[in-house]
């Protein structure tokens, strides 16, 4: 089986984040990036699918970003992933989904494919829309959020859960599917001293826009941010305090009856 | 431009749901301003029958589709059906709900309209002749307002809670049935089965007030205490990732950036210190209420109202006086 991961480089979730001077942006400075959250689950249902299948079954993990993400295309090799391809061109600073998913749908052509596993969102952009757009322009099926996956014994077909309002769904789907990944699917791993030895000697391919086929970024941005605004503030606290707990909670119910009329 | 919206209701047992009246609340601070008349679809089993409830609001059409291969939610067969209709009616934006459905199907759809797509958005409104749309970004840690670029179909995906839902104006709305050619076998991924969640609660990305335990709840069993707040309060049960982590309550009621993100009007933290990723999915509660014995705990910096206190003789009062004035 050919199993692809998405990964994307995004701020840790404790970075600061501050906008820019010029209000265009947030401040890179101090800054850490790691591999999306919900992609470590996506890098990790991939090895275990490649361990339950055994045979040639292969993990290739394919992110789009700059230079700096090589290092953490490498932890996602240490995890266990066999290699990796990753485009990396100046043209795809200013990101745009259509942009970077007809990218990611060329180069996921190139590859091939029988499963690919992803994130539910970015934790940046906080989106949730590259696996669609990617499934649509792959014209395959999509399967969201999921907290369970397992593959049929055919390897034709695969049973999914997943999360939505009120409960969990159970889909059934054919393959090739696009499965993005939520919290609770797995445990990903850490990459053991051994892995991280091997990882150095895993082959990391490179690739520009015009390796794969394209003059200039496909498509032009579909939006604009007008503005970015940091977070309101909170207007302050209330302590609600007496000498006995008591009173405190008959105050507090009275501020939440009168004063905020939200019981 | 002829400005026209199309607003993706979402049907539930029969009824509407709640967020189908707040998109149209939404609609409506565009039309109001831009022109334009706004169509709603309705897609499932059930849908006609919905349909009754909503023409009284000052919609053009209800467009209505429950073909059999439509009686259960899949993305390709619901894809098939709002893709047409959003074709057909040239709509300049498409409303819906940041919601299960609407995250799936938005930007399945958006590609196949050759449209644009902001997820999950706190606010809309007109500047000049643009509609802007606010949204938030890096889990809530700041924001962006967000326009398109040319004239492409504008999807736009709302959360539940945020904008107040539009007031029946009156006179009656015309239902017009959808024929889709959606064939049962063309869709590839289909649901075969739905688990509910257990205990009949309100979701917690619907519900109105959320209780929530952190660590500090000990085990599971204690988190009877937050039920029966919740009970009392019709509220949703909610959990910090320390709480799940440590198996005391499921993940499927985790809140935060790897959680849930939810927007009550009444947010109530027990025995949570109010970590930035726990922040990331409450945030923007309309009130939120602290009960924390440790008086620097960051929570106390969001929240509304503040309790420093132990939680297991708190809450048990705040059940006991609420009963009394409820
Ligand atoms: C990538 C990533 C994603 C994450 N995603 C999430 C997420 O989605 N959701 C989430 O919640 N966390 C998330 N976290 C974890 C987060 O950083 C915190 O560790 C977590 O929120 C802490 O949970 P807590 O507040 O219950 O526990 P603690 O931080 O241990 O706080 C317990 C609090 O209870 C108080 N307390 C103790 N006993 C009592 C008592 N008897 N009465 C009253 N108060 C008492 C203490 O003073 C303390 O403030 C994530 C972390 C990472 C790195
Ligand atoms: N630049 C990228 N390179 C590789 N995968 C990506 C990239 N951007 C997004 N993805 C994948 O698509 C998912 C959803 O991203 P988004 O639509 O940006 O929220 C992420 O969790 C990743 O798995």
């Amino acid at each position: 089986m050919k199993i692809l991961a998405l990964l994307k480089r995004v701020p840790d979730t404790e970075a600061k984040i501050l906008i820019n001077q010029e209000g265009t942006g947030i401040k890179d400075e101090g800054i850490k990036y790691v591999i999306n959250t919900y992609d470590e689950y996506a890098v990790e249902e991939g090895l275990r699918l490649k361990e339950k299948t055994g045979g040639t079954s292969t993990v290739t993990v394919v992110c789009a970003g700059p230079e700096e993400a090589t290092e953490l295309i490498r932890t996602a090799l240490a995890m266990g992933a066999d290699d990796a391809v990753h485009v990396c061109d100046k043209a795809l600073e200013r990101p745009d989904p259509f942009v970077i998913a007809a990218v990611l749908a060329k180069a996921i052509k190139a590859e091939g494919f029988d499963i690919i596993f992803c994130g539910k969102q970015a934790i940046d952009d906080d989106m949730g829309q590259i696996q669609s757009i990617l499934a649509e322009m792959l014209d395959i099926p999509q399967v969201n959020v999921a907290t369970a996956f397992e593959l049929a014994a055919d390897a034709k077909r695969a049973t999914v859960r997943r999360r939505v309002e009120g409960g969990d769904e159970k889909v059934e789907t054919s393959l090739p599917v696009i499965v993005s990944c939520e919290k609770g699917l797995n445990d990903p791993r850490y990459a053991s001293l051994p892995g991280i030895m091997k990882a150095k000697k895993k082959e990391i391919r490179k690739k520009t826009l015009a390796d794969l086929g394209f003059a200039q970024a496909p498509g032009d941005a579909r939006s604009t941010i007008l503005r970015w605004l940091p977070p309101q503030k909170s207007s302050g606290c209330t302590m609600v305090k007496a000498e006995e707990t008591r009173d405190a909670v008959k105050e507090l119910v009275r501020l939440l009856r009168e004063e905020a009329k939200v019981v | 431009m002829a400005n026209d919206i199309l607003v993706f209701g979402e049907v539930r047992g029969g009824g509407i749901k709640k967020i189908t009246k707040e998109l149209i609340g939404a609609a409506r601070r565009i039309s109001t301003v831009a022109g334009g008349a706004i169509d709603t679809a309705l897609i499932g089993a059930g849908a006609r029958a919905a349909a009754e409830g909503l023409t009284g609001y000052g919609l053009r059409t209800i467009v209505v589709a429950e073909d059999e291969a439509l009686a259960r939610y899949s993305t390709e067969g619901y894809a098939a059906v709002l893709s047409d209709i959003v074709k057909r009616g040239a709509y300049s934006y498409i409303f819906l709900g940041a919601t299960a459905m609407g995250r799936d199907l938005g930007p399945r759809v958006t590609a196949r309209a050759d449209g644009v797509m902001f997820s999950d958005c706190v606010d809309v409104r007109m500047e000049g002749n643009r509609c802007v749309a606010r949204r938030p970004v890096y889990s809530g840690r700041a924001y962006v307002e967000i326009v398109r670029s040319g004239e492409r179909p504008n999807f736009i995906s709302i959360r539940p809670n945020n904008v107040a839902p539009a007031e029946p104006s009156g006179g009656s709305t015309p239902i017009e049935a959808h024929a889709s050619n959606v064939m049962r076998d063309a869709i590839r991924a289909v649901v075969t089965e739905i688990f509910p969640l257990e205990g009949g609660r309100p979701d917690l990305t619907e519900a109105d007030v959320i209780v929530t335990g952190g660590r500090a709840m000990k085990d599971k069993a204690n988190f009877k205490i937050l039920e029966d707040l919740a009970d009392l309060l019709g509220a949703a049960v909610g959990a910090s990732r320390a709480a799940v982590d440590a198996g005391f309550a499921p993940v499927a009621i985790q809140v935060g950036q790897t959680g849930k993100i939810v927007n009550p009007k009444l947010y109530i933290a027990c025995g949570v210190s109010g970590a930035i990723q726990h922040l990331a999915g409450m945030r923007t509660s309309k009130v939120i209420v602290a009960i924390n014995k440790d008086p620097n705990a960051p929570i106390f910096e969001r929240a509304t109202y503040g309790i420093v206190g132990d939680l297991f003789e708190v809450v048990p009062l705040l059940t006991e006086e609420l009963k009394k004035v409820l």
